[in-house]
C-alpha cells in the first residue's frame, strides 16, 4: 500500500450515523491556495514528495548553458544555437514517438532502422525512380507507420514481447535497408528537394521568429483565461494571478527556441525546429487531451484495469507502434537532409540510443504511465547541448559518448530516486 | 420491495471441464436491496459474479433482467443492461488521477476533446452525493490508501448509473474505519435504488448491510436467508454444511418437512 506517509488521523468519528450529510471535506485535504502563494506551498510540497517533473533537466540545461558559455563564448551564439535546434530536431521528434511506447511501459528498438528504412524509401522512390518529392515523403512516412503497425500486431496480437520485436525489426528493416539502397551505397539528396528544405530551410525574416513566439504565448493565454472562465461556474476556480505567472513563464522558455534569428550571422528561424515544434504541440495534445491520449496513460498504468473499462488494449497498443514508426521515419527524413541524403548506415550506431536517452533524460518514465511529450524536446536539447559545446571546444566523440553516457545515468538516477521518494511520500 | 425482481438467476449451471462450478443455482436481486452471497471458498460465488457480469456466459438456465429473459455474453452485455461489477482487484489506473479513474472508458468530450472541467464536476458531484471523502480529486490515485481506493472504484461502477452493483468482497483488506466506511456506501447504494449483491467472508459486515443472505455451498443453492431473524449460527451452518450430516438427513426422512434452508 502506499499510504505509508499518511498519519493514522481519525477523520470521522460519525460511521454509525450514515445519514447525516458530512460535508465531502477531509483534514487531509491537499488543495492549492489561490494566488501566487498558493503555487510556492504546492512546490515545496512536490519537492518534498519527489515529484520533482522537469526541474532536474531545466537545471540541468542551466549548468551545460553556463558552464559551455564560461569555455567558450560562442556557445549561446545564435548560429550555435541555431545548430542545436537543427539537430535537436530529426531524433528529437523520433524520440516523440518513443515516449508514447515508453507511456505504454514498452520499448521500441527499431527506431534507428525504420529512420533508415524511411531515408532509404524517399531516396529510392524521388531520386532513382523520379516519383514526385512529397509523394515520395508521404509513401516513406506510410512505411514507417507500417512498420510500426506490423511490431504492434505481433506484440498486441500474438504476445510477442516488444522488445524482441522490435529487436528482430531492427535486424529486419536495416537489412532491407541496406538492400533497397543497393549498390550505390548512398543516394545524395538532390538540389531543392523537399527532404533538403527540412533542414536547410531558414526563415531569416525577423517576424517569423517574433511572430512564432507571439502566437504560441497569446494561444497559450487564451486557453487558460477559457479554462478560468469555464471554472468559474464550478467551484473550480483558477486566480488570474495563476494565468498571468503561467503565461509569464512561457516566453522565458520560447525565448531559448526562437532566439537563434537575433544575432547577426545566423541564418534564421529554422524550419526543422518548426515542424519539431508542431510535432509537439500535436502529440502533447494528443497525449493530454483526447480520448486515445487518456487510453495510452491507463494502458501503461494498468493494462488489465483498461481492458476492464472497456478499452481495446490491443488497438491501443498497435496505434502507438504504428505512432512511433511514423514519427521515426519522418526523423529519418530530417537526419537524411542534415548528412545529405540517404545511405546504407543511416539511423545506424548510436541513433537509437540517442533517441531512447532524450526520452528518459526528459523525464518520462522507463516503467509505463508517466512522462510527458515535451520530455523530448528536454531530452534532446540537453545531448544536443552536449555534443555541440563539446564540439565548440573540440572535444573528441569518444568524450562525447561517454559524457552522454554519464548524463544518461544521472537522469536515470534522478528518475529511480525520485520515484523512491514518492513511493515514501505516498505518491507513486 | 418491488414485485418482479431487476435482476433473476433461474437454474444456472456452469461448467470448467470436469468441474460443475453452479448447479441450478437461484438467485433474484431487487431494486433498493442487499443481498449478501456468502459461501466458503469455492462454492462459486466468484464464478455466480462473473456469469452475471458477462465474463463466463452460463451454460444452462436462465437470466432474468426486469422479468425478461436476457443472455450476458461478453462483460459489455451486462455493463448495457446496467449490472457494474467492482472486482476485488479493484482495476484502478495508479497513475492516473482520481477523475481519469472514474470516467476511464466513458470519458466526457465536447468536440471530441476531453472535457476535464466537466468530468471533474461530476466527479465532485458523485463523490458528494455518496459522501466520499479524498484528499483531492486530481491526486493519482496512487496516492490514496486502500479504503479510498475501494470507494473510488465503487464510485467508478455508479458512473454509468447502475441498477445492480455487484460488490466483490469489498471489505477484505481493510482497517476497521475504512470497513465502516465502505458499509456506509453500500448502505446509501441500497437508499439510492440500487440493487447491491456484496460477497463477503465477513458475517459481522454481512449482518450490518444485508437484506438477504444467499448461501453457496459446492456450486449449489443452500438456503436464501432473512438477515433480520437469522442468526449468525445459522448462516455458519448452511456454509459449513454443518445442517447437512447425518443427523439432519435422519431427521428429514422421519419427519417429512426437511429443515434445510432452500431445495
Amino acid at each position: 500500500m502506499s499510504d505509508l506517509a499518511k498519519t493514522p488521523t481519525s477523520t470521522d468519528s460519525d460511521t454509525p450515523a450514515p445519514a447525516a450529510p458530512v460535508p465531502a471535506v477531509d483534514p487531509r485535504l491537499l488543495v492549492r491556495e489561490e494566488g501566487l502563494a498558493g503555487y510556492w506551498t504546492e512546490f515545496k510540497r512536490k519537492m518534498r514528495g519527489g515529484e520533482l517533473g522537469s526541474l532536474p533537466v531545466v537545471i540541468g540545461l542551466i549548468v551545460i548553458a553556463v558552464v559551455f558559455q564560461l569555455k567558450n563564448d560562442h556557445f549561446l551564439d545564435a548560429s550555435s544555437l541555431a545548430n542545436i535546434a537543427v539537430f535537436t530536431s530529426g531524433l528529437g521528434i523520433m524520440a516523440v514517438g518513443i515516449v508514447f511506447v515508453l507511456l505504454l511501459g514498452e520499448i521500441d528498438l527499431s527506431v534507428g532502422s525504420v529512420a533508415g528504412m524511411g531515408a532509404a524509401v524517399w531516396a529510392v522512390l524521388s531520386v532513382t525512380h523520379g516519383l514526385n518529392d512529397w509523394l515520395a515523403v508521404v509513401l516513406a512516412v506510410l512505411t514507417g507507420l507500417v512498420i510500426g503497425a506490423v511490431h504492434g500486431a505481433f506484440f498486441a496480437k500474438i504476445g510477442v514481447p516488444a522488445f524482441v520485436v522490435t529487436l528482430a525489426g531492427f535486424l529486419g528493416w536495416s537489412g532491407l535497408q541496406i538492400w533497397l539502397m543497393g549498390g550505390e551505397g548512398s543516394i545524395n539528396t538532390p538540389e531543392g528537394s523537399v527532404v533538403e528544405d527540412l533542414t536547410g530551410h531558414f526563415f531569416a525574416d525577423k517576424a517569423a521568429a517574433y511572430g512564432l513566439a507571439a502566437v504560441a504565448i497569446l494561444a497559450y493565454a487564451a486557453s487558460l483565461l477559457l479554462d478560468s472562465k469555464r471554472r468559474k461556474a464550478p467551484r473550480c476556480p483558477r486566480a488570474v494571478s495563476a494565468i498571468v505567472l503561467r503565461t509569464a513563464v512561457v516566453p522565458s522558455r520560447g525565448r531559448r527556441r526562437v532566439r537563434p534569428e537575433r544575432a547577426r550571422g545566423a541564418r534564421g528561424l529554422p524550419l526543422a525546429l518548426v515542424l519539431f515544434l508542431a510535432v509537439l504541440v500535436i502529440a502533447d495534445f494528443v497525449a493530454r487531451r483526447t480520448t486515445f491520449g487518456r487510453q495510452v496513460f491507463a494502458v501503461g498504468g494498468n493494462a488489465e484495469a483498461a481492458r476492464r473499462a472497456g478499452i481495446n488494449v490491443d488497438r491501443v497498443r498497435i496505434t502507438v507502434f504504428a505512432i512511433s514508426g511514423m514519427l521515426a521515419a519522418f526523423g529519418g527524413l530530417f537526419i537524411a537532409s542534415l548528412s545529405g541524403g540517404a545511405t546504407k548506415s543511416l539511423g545506424g550506431g548510436n541513433t537509437l540510443m540517442m533517441v531512447i536517452a532524450a526520452a528518459v533524460i526528459g523525464g518520462t518514465s522507463l516503467f509505463g504511465g508517466r512522462g510527458k511529450v515535451w520530455s523530448a524536446l528536454l531530452g534532446m536539447l540537453v545531448i544536443q547541448s552536449i555534443q555541440q559545446g563539446l564540439n565548440l571546444l573540440g572535444m573528441a566523440s569518444e568524450i562525447q559518448y561517454m559524457i552522454t553516457g554519464a548524463v544518461l545515468l544521472a537522469a536515470v538516477v534522478i528518475d529511480s530516486v525520485s520515484r523512491r521518494t514518492q513511493k515514501s511520500a505516498g505518491r507513486a | 420491495m418491488s414485485a418482479t425482481p431487476v435482476l433473476a438467476l433461474r437454474g444456472v449451471s456452469k461448467r470448467f471441464g470436469a468441474v460443475q462450478a453452479l448447479t441450478d443455482v437461484d438467485l433474484e436481486i431487487h431494486t433498493g436491496e442487499v443481498v449478501a452471497l456468502v459461501g466458503d471458498n469455492g462454492a462459486g460465488k466468484s464464478t455466480l459474479v462473473k456469469t452475471i457480469s458477462g465474463v463466463h456466459p452460463i451454460d444452462d438456465g436462465t437470466i432474468e433482467w426486469e422479468g425478461r429473459p436476457v443472455r450476458i455474453g461478453r462483460p459489455h452485455d451486462a455493463q448495457n443492461l446496467g449490472v457494474a461489477t467492482v472486482y476485488q482487484d479493484l482495476a484502478l489506473c495508479d497513475n492516473l488521477d482520481v477523475v481519469a479513474n472514474l470516467f476511464l472508458g466513458s470519458e466526457l468530450k465536447s468536440a471530441s476533446v476531453l472535457d476535464e472541467i466537466k468530468m471533474e464536476k461530476r466527479a465532485r458531484e458523485l463523490l458528494d452525493t455518496l459522501s466520499i471523502r479524498i484528499p483531492s480529486v486530481r491526486i493519482p490515485v496512487a496516492a490514496l490508501s486502500g479504503g479510498q481506493r475501494q470507494v473510488v472504484a465503487i464510485a467508478r461502477a455508479l458512473v454509468g448509473d447502475p441498477k445492480v452493483v455487484i460488490l466483490d468482497e469489498p471489505t477484505a483488506a481493510l482497517g476497521v474505519e475504512q470497513t465502516a466506511q465502505v458499509l456506509d456506501l453500500v448502505e446509501r447504494l441500497r437508499e439510492r435504488g440500487h440493487g447491491v449483491i456484496l460477497i463477503s467472508h465477513n458475517m459481522a459486515d454481512v449482518k450490518a448491510v444485508a437484506d438477504r443472505v444467499a448461501v453457496l455451498r459446492l456450486g449449489r443453492n443452500n438456503g436464501t436467508f432473512s438477515v433480520a431473524d437469522t442468526t449468525n449460527e445459522e448462516i455458519i451452518a448452511a456454509i459449513t454444511g454443518a445442517t447437512d450430516n447425518a443427523v439432519t438427513r435422519r431427521k428429514a426422512r422421519t419427519a417429512t418437512a426437511p429443515k434445510e434452508g432452500a431445495k
